[in-house]
């Protein structure tokens, strides 16, 4: 550590607030100038200059902040589009449906600024980063040196990928050529997760570097490959996977909401509608594995360290859980919202409609239970009626078992959302079909006992056995979840159709929902971001190299909270900008054919029936 | 309006939004006690957080089919143009200002309390504290007594430490009720709430007991506790002894550090 070395460099910056008694700077230069002496065999493992830069008005700190999120938005948007543009591409090869064909190449189209948009606000962190924190970058450029490079190399090879798979669509349009553009789309994700994964280390490695780096290891005798594989750097790297894939979706669908509201006519507004479905279905359905990701994230940092757990979970960022919660809450709530709205839309959903409350109920209970705060906010009236911060009632919704039991509730009823839209305007002809939704009933009511029972019993044991049960509850909705989906798909092959959806009918407001989404999760990935890295809190790379910048303070939550508010209102001015160049570019054509061709298989899964009646 | 109030979504919404906010405001408080479970009444920011939750489904359940949203929508469009109802129109349009005005000034009006707190009951530990003079490694640390000597011993000196020096605050019950808690705000905790020393590893408590208020992290400030720092005054075979009997005396388990091994490969 060098921290009198540090502090001298501190006074060259301009610190607000920041009060100098007369008398004591001698002292404290003879002080820094001491630890200099003492802190030096370890100051000559790094680069001089420890300086940090400066930002007009907003601070360093903020700078890099804002231009890091925003990057890694863009980022998510470019990485997570491809995966679901090549699976529907290939719903479209493979199950000769060219309206999907059609739908992937408008997800492309808006890759295209997307990711220029993503160059430059990596163009710009990388500035601000060299310009602000130079040393610490000059650290971290010393150990990634080759990744930093090979990210470069790849970088290039995914430009031209893309390029190629956008211009090349109208042309590998057939037969091998078909295979060699899917290819593409496939080499696209390729250099696109690389890519991620290499910045993912360098990120994992400010976090959890390896146990072996302490203060006095020079930069240059760390291995990459130890680096870069530290302990969160798997975790995230699949967490953020799956993240970019609901990101992705959710951002189509607000695109997708964006056109249907400002289209003109009836062949456009049920295209988009239809765009919206799928990039809803997307963005809930990968959302619904998502927290799994996340808690195996969670579940290293705090084997990692104690300190950064509790810290996260318990600590001062324990509110973010709670904010979390709610805006989860809020998506799970819009999507259902849409799906309901949307049966309005679809013959034969009426029968479902009366049990839409109860879900409705469990959802909203599923909320309540989630967000309550296992410390309250309160007046000191309220914590001596309380007797503590703990309320002795409420506080058991407070802990793990209670949450964990909440979700999988909410996760299950939005499942069964998802399949009620699904069967709305299908009969199933399989003789067995009574039996089989028996046993689909079956199956959701077991699954709901055994979350029920390890969330109840999760209190009688100790912690360490009780987190144990979330993955059982886990695990449980999981194996529910591919059981009921098993036996619906092979119920409804041949199923009769009780009428054609009607497409493009759907109220305005239920686009609203599709915004709320895109916007919900902007924010939530703001804000779980800044609850990792500022788990770190004064440190750089923790417990290595010590924040000694005059913003090394961890940020108050409402300072934060409005620093990733104003990145999720750039982020949509951009985006905003991006899909108004969407429209401008060449109208979709929308197959009346595609429309009316047999539906089946995997097709029917993306959308339920668009061709019977 | 035809139809019966309960039976018009309007009406069946403000129904809905009272019965939970009477449920929120004093159905939590006051009717567990009535089966024997202790309550207490809800911060009004749960209440707030629970009724904002509880709108939003209302407002859900009103528009998510095309029907509903109508019949909810007319009473409320009618008020707004209708002619007739001028009256209603004009007292809504003063009454609501009104209240939100109101509730605003009760929010913001200057009072002697001191503004709600956010507190940190589980302040994050130190990678190791320093100990009369030694370094105490936390990280994985689990109390020695458990494997050294007769526990039963260990138990009860761990009483006699705590008879002689927590009960006043945190009571004989160890459930925060002592002679002097009333005294104290926030009141010591209770070890016997599912939200304290189960949540924690015995390192936890070593170094809550040891260090006390004085020595929660910089995140915590301003630390809001009254309790002391033990280092000078008990010594660690104490502090470890008085853990012992607060979890055996609870009947909790202290949390268990994870298997090592996949985590000593990974760094």
């Amino acid at each position: 550590m060098f921290p009198g070395v540090d502090k001298t460099s501190e006074r060259n910056v301009p610190k607000p607030g920041m009060t100098w008694r007369s008398g004591a700077g001698p002292i404290l230069l003879l002080g820094a100038l001491a630890l200099l002496v003492m802190a030096e065999p370890a100051f000559a493992q790094v680069p001089a200059g420890r300086d940090y830069g400066d930002f007009p008005v907003i601070g360093g700190r903020a700078a890099v902040w804002i231009a890091a999120q925003v990057h890694l938005l863009f980022a998510a948007f470019v990485l997570g589009v491809p995966m679901f543009a090549v699976v529907t591409e290939a719903i479209g090869m493979f199950g000769g449906d060219e309206r999907y064909d059609k739908l992937s190449k408008e997800f492309t189209r808006l890759l295209l600024v997307a990711y220029s948009a993503t160059a430059i606000w990596g163009g710009i962190l990388l500035f601000l980063l060299v310009t602000i924190y130079p040393t610490l970058f000059s650290y971290l450029a010393q150990i990634f040196n080759l990744s930093m490079w090979i990210y470069v190399g790849l970088f290039f090879f995914e430009s031209f990928t893309l390029y190629l798979y956008y211009y090349g669509w109208d042309r590998w349009k057939k037969g091998r050529a078909k295979w060699f553009h899917w290819g593409l789309g496939i080499a696209l994700n390729v250099w696109g997760t690389i890519v991620m994964f290499i910045a993912n280390g360098w990120l994992t490695y400010m976090m959890s570097p390896p146990a072996d780096v302490t203060v006095d290891t020079a930069p240059q005798m760390i291995q990459l490959w130890t680096a870069l594989t530290n302990a969160t750097w798997m975790p995230i790297n699949i967490h953020r996977l799956i993240a970019n894939v609901v990101f992705g979706g959710a951002v189509v669908g607000a695109y997708a909401a964006y056109r249907f509201l400002a289209a003109k006519s009836d062949e456009e507004r049920a295209h988009y509608d239809w765009m919206g479905y799928v990039g809803n279905m997307i963005a809930i359905g990968a959302l619904i594995v998502l927290p799994f990701a996340g808690y195996w994230l969670g579940r290293e940092i705090y084997e990692f360290n104690q300190q950064m757990g509790i810290t996260m979970m318990g600590g001062f960022m324990s509110w973010l859980w709670i904010i979390q919660a709610f805006l989860i809450g809020i998506l799970f709530l819009a999507g259902n919202y849409y799906l309901w709205v949307g049966m309005g839309r679809i013959p034969g959903a009426e029968r479902f409609m009366p049990y839409t409350k109860y879900m409705l109920a469990v959802l909203i209970v599923g909320v309540i239970v989630w967000a309550t705060p296992n410390t309250m906010i309160a007046s000191r009236e309220e914590f001596a009626a309380m007797g503590g911060t703990h309320h002795p009632f409420l506080s058991v919704l407070g802990l793990m078992s209670g949450k964990n039991t909440a979700v999988n509730f909410m996760i299950l009823t939005t499942f069964l959302s998802f399949l009620l839209y699904r069967r709305a305007n299908k009969e199933p002809v399989v003789p067995w079909a009574r039996t089989g939704t028996i046993v689909q009933g079956a199956i959701f009511i077991i699954a709901s006992a055994v979350v029920l029972f390890y969330g109840i019993y999760g209190y009688r044991v100790p912690t360490i056995v009780r987190i144990g049960f979330s993955v059982y509850q886990v695990l449980t909705v999981l194996a529910c979840i591919i059981g009921v989906i098993t036996i619906d798909l092979l119920m409804l092959r041949g199923a009769t159709s009780r009428g054609t959806i009607r497409w493009g009918r759907m109220p305005a407001r239920s686009q609203y929902a599709l915004f709320i989404l895109a916007v919900t999760f902007t924010w939530l990935m703001g804000l779980m971001g800044f609850a990792r890295s500022g788990i770190r809190q004064h440190w750089h790379v923790f417990e290595v190299i010590r924040d000694t910048s005059p913003w090394a303070a961890t940020p108050a939550l409402g300072y934060s909270s409005v620093v990733i508010s104003a990145c999720v209102l750039i982020f949509f001015g951009l985006v905003a900008f991006i899909f108004w160049l969407g429209s401008l570019a060449e109208k979709p054509v929308i197959s009346s054919a595609g429309r009316t061709s047999a539906a089946g298989g995997i097709q029917s899964d993306l959308q339920p029936a668009p061709s019977e009646g | 309006m035809n139809t019966k109030p309960w039976k018009h979504p309007l009406g069946q919404a403000a129904i809905v939004v009272v019965l939970a906010y009477v449920l929120f405001e004093w159905g939590i408080w006051l009717l567990p006690p009535l089966f024997g479970v202790a309550s207490a009444p809800v911060p009004a920011t749960v209440v707030l957080q629970y009724m904002g939750t509880v709108v939003v489904g209302v407002l859900i359940w009103v528009s998510d089919s095309e029907e509903r949203w109508k019949q909810f929508k007319a009473p409320i469009h009618r008020v707004m143009v209708d002619p007739r109802q001028k009256v209603l129109r004009t007292a809504l349009m003063v009454t609501i200002p009104l209240l939100v005005a109101f509730m605003t000034f009760d929010r913001v009006r200057p009072t002697v309390s001191a503004p709600a707190a956010l507190r940190s009951v589980h302040p994050a530990p130190p990678g190791q504290i320093d100990f009369r003079g030694e370094t105490m490694v936390l990280n994985g640390l689990e109390n020695p007594l458990r494997h050294e000597g007769d526990l039963e011993e260990h138990y009860e000196e761990g009483k006699r430490i705590y008879v002689q020096n927590c009960m006043p605050c945190h009571g004989d019950a160890l459930d925060g009720q002592g002679h002097f808690a009333s005294a104290f705000n926030p009141a010591p905790l209770s070890f016997q709430d599912p939200g304290t020393i189960v949540q924690l590893t015995e390192s936890f408590v070593f170094w809550r007991i040891a260090k006390g208020g004085p020595g929660l992290p910089r995140e915590a400030t301003p630390w809001d506790s009254a309790m002391p720092a033990w280092e000078d005054l008990l010594t660690a075979e104490e502090i470890w002894q008085v853990t012992i009997y607060l979890y055996e005396q609870t009947g909790w388990e202290p949390r268990t550090w994870e298997e090592e091994g996949a985590e000593g490969e990974e760094h």
